[in-house]
């Protein structure tokens, strides 16, 4: 196929991805109640929602559960990530790979409402846990572990293995081999991992709106009953801030991870070398 | 005799340290999956045959003089399957889920095609520019479409102030306004997996193919499509299925006419309140898309998964 075509394409592509995310930005700078009329340029909107506290509880409280929902999916998503890639047989592999599989597909109203109607009956049964933070935490939780089963599993998958048997021979412990060998050749999916599944639970609004309680709106949940009403300048507002504060993250972790990959290509290189020179010495 | 003994010995404390950390690896994420996902699935199961007082839910089980009850209750699923409205809504449901598959598969291939035969230099650029709008929030990407299809949006703005229209088009709240939203959100998990596929394929076959005498285009048919169908499974599934039970774009972008059954199900429970029938939907919703879930849940058995944004 000809390269014009592809070319135009992929601009036609990439137009569609970003414009309205450029508006979006636009918009925010407007001083004008009517969101898509250029009334000239403000910050205005930035004021009016540092000082909504509607706003800035949800934000906050946003962030807490996607810290806690980031940390506990890493570490469960790890060990799943782990029995399937290691553990080629094992009773009911098959369910467990259906159950990492599933979460990431299934549309959210079916999670949040069956995750929300045994939170209840746990409720009824033994007076607990309430409706909140907790209950919101373990929604997004069990989507985000297969997430970040899915990120860790496929760079387990690439890992070579004779590392690991290698430093075994020299006679590391198991704990040894997965702390000294195996957790810094996967650090990279696992800060990937986090990245992603911290935005996810950041983000998410379906499941949350089925798990949330009295008191515990988180700020998607605000989004959308404002969105619903129709355009709010705030709105545009808020989207630019995470957009920034995105655009800030995305590079900083990218330029990390590069970084941590050139030191250790060139420490594979320095410890090939001097294994040469001591081969030939000998 | 010694030597062996403690040969012996290691090996099954070896054995049994191994054994424990192997259990310990499968068990515990297999344990929050089972208690965040089956069993809450199957409490929605239960709740949706029991017979209900307001949000108070019966036993399916009783035991009374000597008989043993079992009480289940199918008129939430009669209701479900004869209801014209209900039944309207799956079909619509399952219509625009399959529209927005085909039209991303139609606007996905070849932007995944043209990216995997661009120059290697420029293709982690690439990648990343089509993953980055994952990480900012779906919600507001959705939002954003409300300001551009409005009656007073850009696009009508644009429009008018070029003379091209006097009367605002009426793009919003219709099944237009819905699907651009689908696809919108939906094309980068169709071109994720399009892409990684692609990008694996031996281009030796296509040079096999011209000189065996096919033209570019015969190739492309016969040689790269078939080559790349698990591609176009693993971007249908990922496409197909959240898209049939969508919630937020139906509520931000579609109107009265465009019915989506996720939309129905959070109505009922958030409006109507009726629990049972809520799960009822859930379960019917279930059933609609576990064929589709079957595939896609053998895909990624087999390819080790496509998800890795």
């Amino acid at each position: 196929m000809n390269s014009k075509l592809g070319k135009t394409w992929l601009f036609a592509g990439y137009v569609f991805l970003y414009l309205p995310i450029i508006t979006l930005i636009v918009f925010s700078f407007n001083d004008s109640k009517m969101v898509t009329l250029w009334g000239g340029f403000t910050f205005k909107w930035y004021g009016v929602i540092a000082h909504d506290t509607e706003v800035v509880d949800g934000f906050i409280l946003s962030m807490k559960i996607a810290l806690m929902t980031a940390t506990a999916s890493v570490v469960l998503g790890m060990l799943a990530a782990f029995a399937m890639v290691r553990y080629k047989s094992f009773f009911g592999r098959t369910t467990f790979s259906a159950h990492i599989n599933a979460p990431l597909v299934v549309p959210e109203v079916i999670t949040g409402l069956s995750l929300l109607l045994f939170f209840v009956m746990c409720e009824r049964l033994f007076g607990m846990p309430e409706r909140g933070i907790f209950t919101i935490w373990a929604g997004h939780t069990s989507v985000g572990m297969a997430y970040a089963a899915v990120v860790i599993q496929s760079r387990l998958l690439e890992m070579d293995k004779s590392l690991e048997e290698a430093a075994m021979d020299l006679g590391c412990r198991p704990f040894q081999v997965f702390y000294l060998v195996t957790l810094p050749l996967i650090v990279q999916s696992i800060m990937a991992a986090w990245l992603l599944t911290f935005t996810i639970s950041l983000d998410d609004v379906v499941s949350t709106a089925f798990l949330s309680g009295p008191g515990s709106t988180t700020l998607p949940i605000v989004i959308l009953s404002r969105a619903r009403l129709g355009l709010d300048p705030t709105v545009n507002a808020i989207a630019t801030i995470t957009v920034a504060v995105v655009a800030v993250g995305v590079l900083a972790s990218s330029l990390w991870l590069s970084r941590q990959e050139r030191r250790r290509v060139a420490e594979q290189s320095a410890a090939y070398r001097e294994g040469m020179l001591v081969a030939i010495e000998a | 005799m010694n030597i062996a003994k403690s040969i012996g010995k290691n090996g099954i404390v070896r054995f049994l340290k191994r054994d424990w950390g192997k259990r310990s690896v499968i068990g515990i994420p297999y344990f929050f999956l089972i208690m965040l996902f089956t069993v809450p699935f199957l409490v929605v199961l239960k709740l949706s045959v029991s017979e209900t007082d307001g949000i108070h839910f019966e036993d399916l089980t009783s035991y009374a003089d000597g008989i043993f009850n079992i009480k289940i209750k199918l008129s939430n699923y009669i209701f479900l399957g004869t209801d014209p409205l209900y039944v309207e809504t799956y079909w619509s449901s399952i219509k625009f889920a399959a529209i927005n598959t085909v039209i991303c598969l139609i606007i996905g291939y070849p932007f995944a095609y043209f990216m995997a035969r661009s120059p290697a230099s420029m293709r982690p650029a690439l990648l990343m520019l089509v993953s980055l709008p994952f990480w900012t929030s779906y919600l507001l990407r959705v939002y954003a479409w409300k300001g551009l299809l409005d009656d007073n949006g850009v696009f009508n703005n644009l429009l008018m102030w070029m003379h091209l229209i006097d009367q605002p088009i009426k793009m919003m709240y219709t099944g237009f306004s819905m699907t651009i939203g689908m696809v919108y959100t939906y094309v980068p998990f169709m071109i994720l997996p399009l892409y990684s596929n692609l990008v694996k394929m031996d281009l030796r076959l296509l040079e096999a193919a011209n000189d065996l005498g096919a033209t570019p285009w015969k190739a492309f048919w016969l040689v790269t499509v078939p080559l790349s169908k698990n591609g176009i499974v693993a971007g249908a599934m990922l496409v197909f299925i959240p898209s049939v039970g969508e919630y937020v774009i139906p509520e931000l972008l579609g109107g009265p006419s465009t019915l989506m059954i996720g939309r129905v199900l959070w109505d009922e429970f958030f409006s109507n309140n009726d629990w049972a029938m809520a799960s009822s939907v859930a379960v019917t919703m279930v059933g609609l898309i576990l064929i589709p879930l079957a595939i896609f849940n053998k895909y990624q058995a087999d390819s080790g998964g496509v998800r890795g944004v």
